[in-house]
């Protein structure tokens, strides 16, 4: 069938400013957004720019606003969705062009949580792997989830507003250490948390957790990084 | 304008065996990893199932046993060395990765669960054994986040969405790259004393794949146009479930859970072809099966084209916990709840055995009588060392690149201490820079798009589940139809910024280059071994072809063939029965 579609171009090269690109593409109701702007790149326009790898929500690559919502292109499907369907970049991040966005003020937030396995470095390396209890596991599941797509974070009110904040996905993944028993970096991480661009920017708006194409409960994870920070109890 | 800069070693690629090298060499010398991607969007978080090791956490296992499972898994074809250093380095491979933070599920004592996974047995085949390390359907995303957020911690230094173009040789070593920046349309030229490659796959060859849209074979591709030979490249594996139309992968977990293959008089059938270890018999059996169910008329549906995955008697605590991923994507695309019905599925090009050789230390082979190729290392699914042989086990591939990964870092880094930078021409980056101009002329000649998708096709409907001579010869036709129209086609976008036309034209190339050795070789090989069927030679031959193949591409644009003999080891080929 054919369906219709607008799409927010800009090539800082050529254009002095955004501008919408009005499309038709011949794709299935069965078929996702992806395969749409597949169709318009393949036989429409061929300058459209747009990042995808896996296709199936997996790598993050195509996160995007899709009539109105953040959304993965690779995960939401054209019957699901009225027309036409309107496509714009995330806001938030400076756009490179069209759809593609600069990754880097994004990953240098997350960077800013030391989203990596902190330990004590004079502990004795355990011979096998360390013990953990199935309900310690189960604790930072949730936020284990997390591919980095930026959906949350450019969903954020907060986020637009102030470049300084780091973001609901860098709290995520700072969420995923100090709830891991094995972690014992959970103060320094709660420091910088408590700081100028930390979780108390946050103001519960629930878009992060609207947003998360991997059903993360964001604001939740947010709620409890802040709660630790308040009452030292993780 | 061309930009050069200088590091003792040079990682391309960003997935599970880029960052596991990076983590080793950057604790020595100087290095960068340069990516096409953002390293969190490689292909190696898509994996689901697992990672198998011999810790015996949940039964009696040793790695012996793993390593017999993968030789008889290759069909015989994998250089037992290189299993057992596999094999033997999945343990501390593993725990590597726990220490590093990785949250692999637990047993209730809290070790690292393990789970069944296809072909993996007890005691030489006595039974299936509970092996695969795994975290929820996700492990791949985890191990590849580990990775990230280790190399973060280690300061490693990123060249995110570089696209590389060549390999600078000089007197046959190799002295560095040359890439592509995507964001802004120039030219670098990276200087190095040793470089690594670990691109990942090329399973956009094909129509119905598992793979990311990335996956074009860059590496190999590099590779194959310097001259130098690629390896066993008729060997490509095709996964039992793929969702239909899609081939998007439900992992093989599926059935380690319990889950069953149904044809459409609810049969299930793999009773007929593996009667010890039916659901869970290796990928190359489970595909084929399904691909004569079909053929006979036993497929599922209106058209009678797939067959379903049937988890309606798995405990549906199990399947949400457990397989919350695949779950997922059986709801969202195709409309279907694993709880309560079978799963439409088709096999799906997934995994290439095959590609640039190696020796155990990741060393590039030059050609199959033993020399290699000077500070030039490759891992991962570009490479092939050969632990697969014929045909991989389920879950060896997350090994593969953790093992061969760390081990390429080392000598990379052993490599570059001890060599001085050769001197690199400053024409280096010519033929690359001409290629882009080139392509950039845009008169009205043809786009690149209509060639992927005819390329797709016929390496579908000729060179996948079953192949023959007759096929083949087709295939290889078209192919050089679709390379003369290649080299004639252009790319439109005139942009500087963010081509992604040029990209997707440029990984054309490298995929016409892969289908040409992959269909090349697989002619050649008259016998039946593993992912390779021939409907005219069903029968294993090891007097003739217990060998792997090396295909080379001359300066005249012909192929030749070589042929190196299979290392064995404590065992000798039989006969595959599960």
């Amino acid at each position: 069938m054919s369906v219709r579609i607008r799409i927010l171009r800009f090539d800082p090269s050529q254009d002095e400013r955004p501008w919408w690109g009005a499309y038709e593409a011949d794709v299935e109701p069965t078929e996702r957004v992806l395969d749409a702007l597949h169709y318009v790149k393949w036989y429409r326009d061929s300058s459209l720019a747009l990042r995808r790898s896996c296709a199936h929500g997996i790598c993050g690559s195509d996160a995007m606003i899709i009539n109105g919502v953040n959304l993965l292109a690779c995960k939401v499907m054209i019957r699901d969705l009225e027309q036409p369907i309107v496509i714009e970049p995330i806001r938030g991040l400076p756009v490179i062009r069209d759809l593609v966005v600069d990754m880097e003020p994004f990953f240098a937030g997350y960077k800013e949580v030391k989203p990596w396995l902190i330990v004590d470095e004079d502990e004795k390396e355990p011979p096998r792997e360390r013990i953990q209890s199935q309900e310690d596991r189960e604790r930072y599941d949730d936020t284990t989830k997390c591919i980095l797509c930026a959906a949350c974070t450019t969903s954020c009110p907060i986020y637009w507003a102030d470049g300084k904040y780091v973001g609901p996905a860098a709290i995520v993944n700072a969420h995923r250490f100090i709830f891991d028993s094995r972690d014992r970096g959970g103060r320094e991480r709660l420091e910088i948390l408590s700081g100028k661009g930390g979780a108390f920017k946050c103001r519960t708006a629930f878009n992060c957790t609207d947003a998360c194409p991997r059903g993360i409960k964001v604001t939740l994870a947010i709620q409890e990084v802040k709660r630790a920070a308040l009452y030292d109890s993780v | 304008m061309v930009q050069y800069h200088d590091y003792d070693a040079v990682i391309v690629g960003a997935g599970g065996a880029g960052l596991r090298a990076a983590l080793e060499a950057g604790k020595r010398v100087k290095t960068a990893v340069v990516s096409k991607l953002y390293p969190t969007r490689s292909h190696t978080g898509a994996a689901q199932g697992g990672m198998c090791a011999a810790l015996a956490n949940v039964e009696e296992d040793s790695w012996e046993w793993h390593a017999f499972d993968t030789v008889k898994g290759s069909d015989f074809l994998a250089d037992q060395d290189a299993v057992d250093v596999m094999c033997k380095e999945a343990v501390t491979s593993v725990l590597d990765l726990e220490r590093m933070g990785l949250p692999f599920n637990r047993t209730s004592e809290g070790k690292i669960d393990q789970r069944r996974f296809g072909g993996h047995t007890r005691n030489h085949g006595e039974a299936a054994v509970k092996r695969a390390c795994y975290a929820a359907d996700r492990t791949g995303h985890m191990i590849l986040q580990t990775l990230f957020q280790q190399c973060n911690k280690e300061g490693v230094e990123f060249y995110n969405e570089f696209f590389v173009m060549d390999l600078v040789m000089v007197d046959g070593a190799c002295a560095g790259i040359v890439a592509y920046e995507i964001a802004t349309g120039e030219l670098h030229v990276f200087r190095s004393k040793s470089v690594l490659f670990a691109t990942g796959g090329y399973g956009k060859i094909y129509k119905i794949t598992s793979n990311a849209h990335t996956l074009t074979g860059d590496g190999p591709g590099v590779v194959y146009r310097n001259g130098l030979p690629l390896e066993d490249m008729e060997f490509f594996q095709f996964h039992p479930t793929g969702l239909y139309r899609l081939g998007i992968l439900l992992s093989e977990a599926a059935r380690g859970e319990g889950g069953i293959l149904r044809n459409s008089d609810g049969e299930r059938f793999m009773e007929r072809y593996a009667p010890t270890i039916k659901d869970l018999a290796p990928r190359d059996m489970v595909s084929r099966a399904e691909f004569f169910e079909i053929k006979e008329g036993r497929g599922a549906g209106p058209q009678q084209d797939y067959l379903l995955l049937d988890l309606t008697e798995v405990d549906p605590e199990v399947v949400e916990k457990k397989l919350p991923d695949i779950t997922e994507f059986a709801r969202t695309y195709l409309d279907v709840d694993p709880v309560k019905e079978g799963v439409p599925i088709v096999p799906t090009a997934h995994y290439a055995m095959g590609g640039i050789p190696t020796t155990i230390e990741a060393e590039v082979r030059r050609n199959h009588t033993g020399d290699t190729v000077d500070g030039f290392y490759a891992a991962g699914e570009c490479a092939c060392v050969s632990v697969h042989g014929a045909n991989r086990l389920g879950t060896n591939s997350l090994l593969d690149i953790v093992v061969f990964g760390r081990r390429g870092g080392l000598a990379m880094a052993e490599y570059a201490s001890t060599h001085k930078q050769l001197e690199v021409p400053e024409d280096a980056h010519v033929e690359s820079e001409s290629w882009i101009m080139e392509l950039l002329e845009g008169d009205k000649r043809e786009p690149s798009h209509a060639i992927r998708t005819e390329l797709q096709d016929v390496m579908w409907d000729k060179v996948s589940v079953s192949r023959d001579e007759e096929g083949l010869g087709h295939a290889l036709k078209t192919i050089d139809t679709l390379k003369a129209r290649f080299a004639d086609a252009h790319v439109k976008d005139q942009s500087k910024i963010f081509n992604t036309e040029l990209v997707e034209h440029m990984e054309l190339g490298y995929l016409l280059d892969m289908a040409e050795a992959l269909t090349v070789s697989a002619r050649a090989r008259t016998e039946s071994r593993g992912g390779h069927y021939r409907e005219d030679h069903q029968l294993r031959e090891d007097d003739h072809w217990l060998k792997h193949s090396f295909i080379t591409r001359n300066e005249e644009g012909d192929t030749e063939l070589g042929y190196m003999d299979v290392t064995l080891g404590r065992y000798e080929p039989v006969e595959r029965k599960y």
